[in-house]
């Protein structure tokens, strides 16, 4: 018994305070007038912050960005990254090495991700990609003036294909060959097996990987300061960067503040479902 | 040495009550089997002694002593696991010297009481390995080897067999019967299987629902079982039981008769029935005969060369004295 | 049958390869002059040079920024170990009716986005001298990765079997010398790679690298972003500079799929 004393106490400590304090201190920023460069406004702004985020327009326009990303990023992944663990799992030549090769982005850190993209690849005159339109007598894009969310929706969907692949591949180890034996002896062609039988069994992971992007793409920021930063206009500016830029940029501590706490409902709002799916899978075992 | 005495022993599992109140005696050097379906309670009766789980209420005395909040070290027993348990980052060498190295024996000491363990058990050869170099059959050597080494004052053994499979079952039963023999050591032996209960037991205790049934030596739980439960969960196959009117000719609500009580003749016997499927074992035949008036078919032993067709009838009679009698709660007549 | 495979084994392969293009061609600009490095149309044969290494080394700066990626990452990772492991082997040795919840409750943590509570950290750190510093770094880092840390080790620590445990307990009284000699020597191919993935995490964590240093503890995803040069001049140095900032941490991370999946899906997929 003493040993519980010992060991989770340090863990749970740390973590409430982790928690807690800023989470306090950032409801509080968010009520006060405080602006870094100006000293002279301070005092109780009330909802004042919010009120006045929630009617700007670069605010809506923030929430809608951050919407269509994490929509778009999450369906390409996810249709994406079914089908290429399916074709993974066909006994392929190579395979074991094909999978490192493909999961390798994930391991890419998002500035250098950001970086190769916005140069290498997408840059309008020596740009990889412009010389492949080139190539069928097609007009460079520039990438970032034309499509500049479309831009950060390829590099991050590139960047987190791998982990849906991964955690896909990962699911389906745990599908008996018993099983796919017996499909096969039913008669099961691919595109029976893929959604009769392959498709629901991975439906936790399904559930797993769209969570859990949700979570992280709702904070994507990286990609979007090393590229585009919230441009052209605010076509790329989404919740965090709003914060930032309000906050270390505007130096609008009290207005930056209240857009973290709306951040902070958006990403609980997921969270919930998250743990639920997470409590009840640890119920099962 | 190693008499063990639980008094109004209960466990519950927050609300769940699992062992309602258990007394029981097993005197030193007893081969005492906890025999039992799953979910009867034997398992937890056998981790509340060994300590693992503590008791809700009651007392659990060694030799009189009251033991009962005593950490599971300091009792000084050892204890088999079904899956064996064996340390699987030791060698068999390490994993047999572990209890002695906790108890702080010098390295020598530990060495020649591995030695020894080992010649026992047969296990000189592969005192090097590690667990999973080794067969089913040689972990559960070394899991023992482990136990015998601290000269324990009881073992306690969970179904340890249940994993082998039957040939290799029957001879590690052999052996541990054989170490009964030579330790004289108290042994409590816990398993589903009835077979393993007769064969081993010096005394049974039958559970079921966290109670004793009884409580007795294999050939008394044969001879006279104390309810239906006991009755029907002793002896291979099962007892027959018959109600209706044939019980109360004998003034019972059920009457039990074992397969092996049972004449059969093709002219004339008490019963009549029609012969069913039959499992020709070589030594044995049984017979599953449908009798009229009686819903279950009746299980009858004869002997091997017996031919006999599907649908033929025959006629059955029971040996009288054999017959067992249970009233309407299921406790024997006597 | 066997052309099947054939054929879907090219599929395979050619899907590969345009994923990993990126990265390869990253490398083969890495080992291009500046001027080939931006050609039109690109070349694909040419003479490979380290110059562009030879020239990211010299700058110096480079390995001050690996190092900085380095010794935050180890330690961030040792520390978060270091108090995940005793409460890991708590929750799944001694679990009691409140174990479930806790563990739920540590995961939530990891839910809080970091943008709803930078400003509050970065004046902190600002007022606490914390900024630009290792060791604020290694604490937010601590911090952030203690969840996933916690639930992947416990996890790895409720597969080893309870029976086990329990022979120990039947012989041993002291529960330092059990976790000394049984539970640590059975959990150390888990602490290892779990702290894997920790360093692999936080090495591309990119949000409050960003944010919280300027040079003096920058670790290399802030080098990388400092490097966005205008106008291609020196893409075949970045390429480079990049190449060293993933290529280590790209083998670590083939080793440690397994845990990646276990520790980013927090057990809901096993």
């Amino acid at each position: 018994m003493k040993l519980r004393v010992l060991s989770d106490y340090p863990a749970i400590v740390v973590l409430f305070i982790w928690m807690l304090g800023p989470l306090i201190a950032t409801i509080y920023y968010s009520l006060i007038r405080y602006n870094l460069l100006n000293p002279r406004i301070k005092g109780f702004a009330g909802i004042e912050n919010y009120e006045f985020l929630l009617t700007d327009f670069v605010f809506t326009d923030s929430i809608y960005n951050s919407i269509q990303l994490l929509g778009s990023i999450i369906g390409i992944t996810v249709v994406l990254g079914l089908l290429i663990s399916y074709l993974l799992d066909q006994d392929l030549y190579g395979g074991r090495l094909l999978q490192l090769v493909i999961i390798s982005p994930f391991f890419v850190m998002p500035t250098v991700s950001a970086l190769i993209w916005k140069n290498l690849l997408m840059h309008p005159v020596n740009g990889y990609f412009t010389y492949l339109l080139g190539l069928f007598g097609l007009p460079p894009i520039d990438w970032f003036a034309d499509i500049p969310l479309g831009s950060i929706i390829i590099i991050v969907s590139w960047n987190w294909l791998p982990f849906a692949v991964l955690v896909f591949i990962t699911a389906q180890q745990s599908m008996s060959l018993e099983i796919k034996e017996a499909s096969k002896m039913d008669g099961a062609g691919h595109l029976a097996f893929f959604f009769q039988i392959y498709l629901p069994h991975l439906g936790k992971a399904i559930g797993a990987v769209v969570m859990i992007q949700m979570i992280f793409h709702l904070n994507i920021f990286a990609e979007i300061f090393t590229t585009t930063t919230g441009g052209p206009g605010t076509q790329t500016t989404n919740l965090a960067f709003l914060v930032y830029r309000k906050a270390l940029l505007d130096f609008d501590i009290g207005g930056a503040s209240a857009g973290g706490i709306i951040s902070i409902v958006f990403a609980n709002i997921v969270a919930i479902f998250l743990l639920r799916m997470i409590a009840k899978n640890m119920n099962s075992d | 040495m190693g008499s063990i005495n639980l008094v109004g022993v209960s466990k519950s599992f927050g609300d769940v009550l699992v062992i309602p109140s258990v007394d029981l005696e097993v005197n030193e050097g007893e081969f005492v089997v906890f025999v039992g379906p799953s979910g009867s309670g034997k398992s937890t009766l056998l981790r509340l002694i060994a300590g693992l789980e503590e008791v809700s209420k009651g007392r659990i005395e060694f030799n009189g002593q009251d033991m009962t909040n005593l950490a599971p070290a300091k009792r000084g027993l050892a204890m088999v696991f079904q899956s064996y348990a064996l340390y699987p980052h030791m060698s068999v060498r390490e994993n047999i010297g572990f209890p002695l190295k906790m108890a702080g024996m010098p390295k020598s000491e530990i060495a020649a009481k591995v030695q020894e363990a080992a010649k026992i058990l047969n296990l000189s050869e592969y005192l090097e390995r590690k667990p999973r170099q080794l067969s089913g059959g040689q972990r559960q050597r070394v899991a023992i080897g482990r136990a015998i080494v601290r000269q324990p004052k009881a073992f306690l053994f969970d179904e340890p067999l249940s994993n082998l499979d039957a040939a290799l079952r029957i001879n590690m039963r052999l052996e541990i019967m054989e170490l009964h023999q030579q330790l004289k050591t108290t042994m409590i032996y816990v398993t589903h299987d009835q077979v393993e209960a007769m064969t081993m037991a010096d005394k049974i205790v039958v559970l079921d629902h966290g109670n004793i049934e009884q409580v007795g030596s294999p050939l008394d739980l044969y001879r006279a079982p104390d309810n239906l439960f006991v009755a029907g969960f002793i002896g291979a196959p099962k007892m027959n039981f018959l109600t209706g009117g044939e019980a109360s000719r004998h003034n019972a609500t059920t009457i039990g008769v074992r397969p092996e009580h049972v004449q059969i003749s093709k002219s004339s016997g008490l019963w009549t029935g029609k012969v069913g499927v039959s499992e020709h074992l070589g030594s044995d035949t049984f017979l599953h005969v449908n009798v009229e008036g009686q819903q279950a078919p009746l299980t009858v032993r004869t002997d091997g060369e017996v031919q006999l067709n599907y649908g033929e009838t025959i006629y059955l009679s029971p040996e009288e004295d054999k017959v067992h009698k249970f009233d309407n709660n299921g406790k024997a007549i006597r | 049958m066997k052309s099947n495979r054939v054929l879907l084994s090219i599929l395979g392969w050619v899907i590969g390869f345009i994923i990993f293009f990126p990265i390869l061609w990253m490398v083969m600009a890495s080992l291009k002059t500046e001027i080939e490095a931006v050609a039109t149309p690109p070349s694909f044969f040419f003479i490979p040079t380290l110059e562009n290494y030879f020239v990211v080394q010299n700058r110096s700066d480079y390995l001050n920024y690996a190092w900085n990626s380095i010794v935050i990452s180890v330690f961030a990772t040792l520390l978060a170990i270091l108090i995940a492991v005793p409460a890991s082997y708590s929750f799944a040795f001694r679990p009691t009716k409140r174990t479930k919840f806790k563990l739920v409750w540590i995961l939530s943590t990891k839910m809080m986005p970091p943008v709803g509570v930078l400003i509050p950290m970065y004046l902190f750190y600002k007022n606490m001298g914390l900024l630009d510093t290792h060791l604020g770094l290694i604490l937010i880092y601590t911090l952030m990765n203690l969840p996933i840390v916690i639930w992947v080790l416990y996890t790895y620590f409720k597969d080893i079997p309870q029976e086990i445990l329990e022979a120990a307990q039947m012989e041993c009284d002291d529960l330092l010398k059990i976790f000394l000699y049984i539970l640590l020597p059975l959990s150390k191919s888990a602490i290892f790679s779990t702290s894997l993935l920790s360093i692999v995490l936080i090495w591309n964590e990119s949000f409050w690298s960003l944010n919280l240093t300027a040079f003096e503890a920058a670790p290399l995803t802030a080098f990388i972003s400092s490097y966005s040069s205008p106008e291609g001049l020196f893409w075949a140095k970045l390429s480079a500079a990049s190449t060293l900032a993933i290529l280590p941490i790209m083998f670590l991370g083939w080793v440690t799929q397994k845990q990646m999946v276990k520790g980013l899906t927090l057990g809901a997929v096993k």
